[in-house]
Order: structure tokens, then C-alpha cells, then sequence
């Protein structure tokens, strides 16, 4: 069930229906896909956020019953529209106007929308789409987006999905529309892992689970009878690497989400934790604690001797490489409280960064590369990022305790868990980097420890 | 759309007191009342033993009477005088009992980062190791785990709680 991205107008044309005589003929690809796109970044109160947006029902060339949990191709128009929708409009990005609301349009005004019936009701962009049953059970969602005003085609695309992932057709149009119009990478066809908790504050029950980036698919992994504990994905999302009180003690297990087996990632007499995967998923950073003394090593993903990165009497802990692999940030308390440093990969030239009074920890390098997320703690723990040369702090959340900050694929929102004073219940939220679109994520059961990961292909 | 309640000045006033270390923890818990075990004991026992038996987790319970546990200051992991105190208690249990091993648990409050205080705790249990090993008792016997802020003796969310949240628990292994 592999998603392929088609060549947008061969599929058209190749199709029963651009035979249709109604239908004219699609675009060349150039005319639309040249345009400047509209500058602005999530980081300022930009003008295109505030964009007018309707996205009506995709409709069908014929209502065919499919395997998908959305129903029949019909029923699938609208589903799609909901979640692309809710994707644009959950992330405080824009204002779209979902599917209720609006005519839906004709096979034909795909391809040749109605532009005056759009003009004057505060629609500044339109997108259309079409659902189409394929021959071998597979549905072929197309997107396109227009601009109202021009009357005139932004950019397409086009997915080929299995029935049983036809939500990430609509987070790839989510992700067209939203990249065309910002001029950002995109993140919502993607995934998190993360830890679901129950039970009492003294004997929380924690279990690894994962969900799509919009919290659709949700699933646990594990049981719950060992404590789980900060998980990430693997960069192909093959494997979820993460801390387990299996068998009483703290160790780094590899869990296989295609085979549900797991393995040790290291044979050790001690404690392991805190793992990470550098960006191309060949070495797994982690700590390990021996006589009480905590330093960070790296490891192959596929085993083998370990080799030490940090030397010193202090906890060092943690770790995140940058998006090239050349370097990795880290936490220390060498200073006498917990700060962030940055090291080159093979462990050596360590320097602090963060200096600006209180404690800095977890530190999480942008995918971007331009900015290190960290839990800031000076009383109460708030969200906050720096420059990678430790410029430019900016403290973006303001909770009782805020912890752990993930980034999203696209390096423009943080996840992070936030928990409540008294209960210790936990959740999971996100922030955009203005500090301003904060919402919390619907999760089961009380949640923590989040990991974003990358876009699927 | 955009939320304009907050505003970045508002954020950074309200996080200007940093109490780094309020270090107040219990200088000696209130000893356990011992009835609760001495009476699970008995039932188990079924005799007219008044203790529990000799050389068990119930009897190292009740003989060093709430000295099982020490406990740290914020984000420290020395050993005082108090701790000093309970872990020569411990250590006289211990070798009285040479064929017992011990694990020694390492605890934070809730108000460090998750995997600081997997590191911190581990670093607090192995004080305690090292203070037992000190004092005669064989390494070899002994174990140390971190449960970092997982596992909280007191629920709330403020100073005396977290006080006796950092600790570190001698259990013996029966």
C-alpha cells in the first residue's frame, strides 16, 4: 500500500474522464508551478495566514464502494476535504471553510473552476480535487489550488494510496496547499511517536503509542507492564527506538514497527537512556550512566562496540545532531546546573551556548538546522529556542512545566508535553514559532514525551 | 485567528524567579509506624514470632525504622550527616545478614527534565553505594537503579513533597 505521487496531467489525460469533451484539457505544469510563491514564514504575522480559503467536497467520476474506512468514493470526497481542512485550520495557519458550507463542484470545474461564483464572498484561494476508484482497489486523489482573484491555477498534485491510508492523500494536499502558500517546507503527512500514560502519579502506567501527525491512526505498542519512556521514530519510520524498564532496568530497546520485535541496542551492564537517531539513521545517540557518572555515546544502529563522546565527573545527557550530521547538541551540568553544548560528532571542540541565566536542557536541533528548541527552566519549565551559536533565546511557551520540545519536519512548530501542577497529569501540545498558536493535541489518555517525525515519502 | 493574549514580555516576566536549589528536605522522616509490616509478617508466619523474620526486606523495614531511606537536596547528590546516620544503620543490617543483597534505589522530584534526573537518580544511588561500600559492605552484593522522577513517594506538587521525593530507598533482596 505504497503512496505514489503521479505525474498529475499524464493521469488526467490518460484517464476516462480528460476523454470527456467537457473537460479541458489539463494545464501545462509550467504555468503554475513558476509563480513566486508568497513570502512570509509561521514566524511572522504574515498576510497569507489570514487568507480566505474554501475547500469544497472533491467530487467522483462514479460512486464506487472501496475498502477505505471512509466508505465509497463519494463518501471519500468529503472525508478527504474534512481532514485537509482540519490540517490548515488546527495549525492556526489559515481559515478554511470546509466542505458543509459549500457547493460542491462538477467533475468538470476541477480542472475549470467557477471563478465569479468564488469572487466577492472573501475567498482569496480555492481547492478542488478529485476522488477516483482505481481499477485494483487503489484511489487516485487529485488537488489543485487556485487563486480566486487571478483566476488562475497555483499548483496540482496527484496520489495513488491503498484504501487503508487515504488520510495521507488529503495530509499531501494539506501539505501542497499549505507549502505553495507559505513557501515552507511540508510536515502534516507524518507521524509521532509518543508515551500514553494512566494510572496514579506514583504508579503511572506508561506505554509507547504512535499516531499520524493530526492524531488519526492512534495505536499502542507496548503493554504497559514495563515502563516506557522517551521514543523516536527512526528517519525511514521502520524502527522506534525508546527506553524500557523491561526485565527492572533502564535500557535502550530498538522496536521494529514492521516485525512488532524488539532488541537491545547495546549489551550493558548499566543503565542506557536517553536515545536519539542521527538524521540518516546509521548511529543511535544515548547515555549511559556507569558508577554514577552519565556521558553520551553513539552506537551503529545495527550494533557493535560503542564509542564515548563526552569524559567528565558532570551528567552529561542527551543529545541531538544537527540536519548534516557534522555536530551534535547536548546537555551538561559540568558548569554546575544543567546548560546546552555543542560538540562536533566525533565528540570533540564541546562548547556551551546557553547563556542567559537559569537552566537550559533537552536541547532538539531543528531540521531546518537554524535553531535549537530546549526546555528552559527558571522556576517554572517553559519551551524556548536559540541560534545554534546560542543567540537570539526566545522563550515561546508559558506553563507551569513544559518539557521536551520535538520538532515538526518543517522546522516551524515544536511539540512539547506539558504537565499539570498537583495532578502530574500530562499532554501533549504544540506551539508555532511566534509563540502565539498554541493548542493542545487529542490524545486517548494522558500523553508525554512526543517525537515529531520526518515527512513520509 | 492569531491569539494575542500573551505577549513576549509577558512571557519573560513571568519566569524571572529561578529558585535553583530551595534545598529542604526532611532532616529525618518520622519513623514507620512498623505495625503494618510486623502484622503482614506475622500472617504470613503464622507463629508466635513478634517480628518479622530475621534477615528479611520486613525485618530491614522495621529495624531501621524510616533509615531505609536518605534524602537530597535539590539537584544534589551528597551525602549529609542524617544520610550519613541511616546508611551506617543500613550497613550494620547488611553485614549482620552477609548472604543478603540490597538494591538501592535513586530518585528526583518532579521538577527536573526527564532524562537529567534518569542520570541524577542513578548518581544518588550510587552515593548511597558507595557510602555502604565505605563502611564494609561488598559492592558485590549491592545493586543500583534510577527511577528518575517515575516513581514519587509523595503525590503533590510543592516543597515538602518534593523533598521526600529525593531519595534514595535501600530495599534488601530477599
Amino acid at each position: 500500500m505504497i503512496l505514489k505521487i503521479m505525474p498529475l496531467a499524464a493521469l488526467m489525460l490518460a484517464s476516462p474522464l480528460a476523454a470527456q469533451p467537457t473537460v479541458p484539457p489539463a494545464q501545462p505544469a509550467s504555468q503554475s508551478t513558476e509563480e513566486e510563491g508568497l513570502t512570509g514564514t509561521v514566524s511572522d504575522e504574515a498576510a497569507w495566514q489570514d487568507l480566505g480559503i474554501a475547500i469544497p467536497t472533491f467530487p467522483t467520476n462514479a460512486d464506487v464502494a472501496t475498502q477505505a474506512s471512509a466508505g465509497s468514493t463519494a463518501g471519500l470526497g468529503k472525508a478527504l476535504v474534512r481532514v485537509i481542512t482540519d490540517d490548515l485550520k488546527n495549525n492556526g495557519l489559515f481559515k478554511p471553510t470546509g466542505p458543509d458550507a459549500l457547493p460542491t463542484p462538477s467533475m468538470a470545474q476541477i480542472n475549470a473552476p467557477d471563478f465569479p461564483s468564488w469572487q466577492g464572498k472573501g475567498t482569496d484561494m480555492l481547492v478542488h480535487g478529485f476522488v477516483r476508484a482505481n481499477g485494483d482497489g487503489n484511489i487516485t486523489v487529485g488537488c489543485y489550488l487556485y487563486d480566486v482573484s487571478l483566476s488562475q491555477q497555483l499548483v496540482k498534485g496527484a496520489w495513488v494510496v491503498g484504501p487503508s491510508e487515504w488520510r495521507r492523500a488529503a495530509h499531501k494536499c494539506a501539505d501542497l496547499v499549505y507549502s505553495r502558500l507559505s513557501g515552507e517546507s511540508p510536515f502534516f503527512d507524518s507521524k509521532i511517536a509518543y508515551i500514553a500514560e494512566t494510572g496514579a502519579k506514583d504508579h503511572r502506567v506508561k506505554r509507547l503509542a504512535i499516531m499520524d501527525s493530526d492524531g488519526a491512526n492512534h495505536r499502542f505498542i507496548t503493554t504497559g507492564q514495563a515502563l516506557a519512556l522517551t521514543p523516536r521514530y527512526s528517519p525511514d519510520y521502520k524502527q522506534i527506538v525508546y527506553l524500557s524498564y523491561l526485565n527492572g532496568n533502564p535500557r535502550i530497546y530498538i522496536y521494529d514497527t514492521e516485525t512488532g520485535k524488539q532488541r537491545l541496542v547495546t549489551q550493558s551492564r548499566n543503565p542506557t537512556f536517553s536515545p536519539r537517531w542521527s538524521p540518516d539513521g546509521r548511529w543511535i545517540l544515548y547515555s549511559m550512566a556507569i558508577g554514577g557518572n552519565t556521558d553520551v555515546y553513539r552506537v551503529s544502529a545495527a550494533g557493535g562496540q560503542a564509542q564515548r563522546l563526552t569524559d567528565g565527573p558532570g551528567i552529561d545527557v542527551g543529545g541531538s545532531y544537527s540536519p548534516d550530521g557534522s555536530k551534535i547538541v547536548f546537555e551538561s551540568d559540568r558548569s554546575g546546573s544543567q546548560q546546552v553544548y555543542v560538540m562536533n560528532a566525533d565528540g570533540t571542540d564541546q562548547k556551551r551556548i546557553s547563556f542567559f541565566g537559569g537552566r537550559a536542557a533537552t536541547p532538539e536541533w531543528s531540521p531546518r538546522g537554524d535553531q535549537v528548541a530546549f526546555t528552559y527552566i527558571a522556576g517554572d519549565f517553559h519551551i524556548a529556542v536559540m541560534s545554534p551559536a546560542g543567540a537570539s533565546m526566545r522563550q515561546l511557551t508559558n506553563g507551569w512545566q513544559d518539557e521536551a520540545p520535538t520538532w515538526s519536519p518543517n522546522g516551524r512548530i515544536i511539540q512539547f508535553f506539558r504537565t499539570e501542577k498537583g495532578s502530574g497529569r500530562a499532554s501533549l501540545w504544540q506551539v508555532d514559532l511566534t509563540g502565539k498558536n498554541e493548542r493542545k493535541l487529542p490524545t486517548p489518555v494522558d500523553a508525554s514525551d512526543p517525537s515529531w517525525g520526518p515527512v513520509l515519502p | 485567528m492569531l491569539q494575542t493574549s500573551r505577549t513576549i514580555i509577558l512571557l519573560f516576566t513571568a519566569s524571572a524567579a529561578l529558585a535553583a536549589c530551595t534545598p529542604k528536605a526532611p532532616k529525618q522522616l518520622p519513623p514507620d509506624p512498623g505495625s503494618n509490616v510486623t502484622t503482614a509478617t506475622n500472617t504470613n508466619q503464622g507463629t508466635v514470632q513478634s517480628g518479622p523474620a530475621p534477615g528479611t526486606q520486613a525485618d530491614f523495614v522495621t529495624t531501621l525504622m524510616g533509615q531505609d531511606t536518605i534524602y537530597f537536596d535539590t539537584d544534589r547528590h551528597n551525602i549529609d550527616s542524617s544520610d550519613a546516620a541511616a546508611l551506617a544503620a543500613q550497613a550494620q543490617w547488611l553485614i549482620k545478614y552477609p548472604g543478603k543483597r540490597a538494591s538501592i534505589e535513586g530518585h528526583c522530584d518532579e521538577r527536573g527534565t526527564r532524562d537529567y534526573n534518569l542520570a541524577l537518580g542513578d548518581k544518588r544511588a550510587n552515593a548511597a553505594k558507595n557510602y555502604l561500600v565505605s563502611m564494609g559492605v561488598d559492592a558485590g552484593r549491592l545493586t543500583v537503579i534510577s527511577y528518575g522522577k517515575e516513581r514519587p513517594i509523595a503525590v503533590g506538587s510543592n516543597e515538602d513533597a518534593w523533598a521526600k521525593n529525593r531519595r534514595a530507598v535501600t530495599v534488601s533482596v530477599d
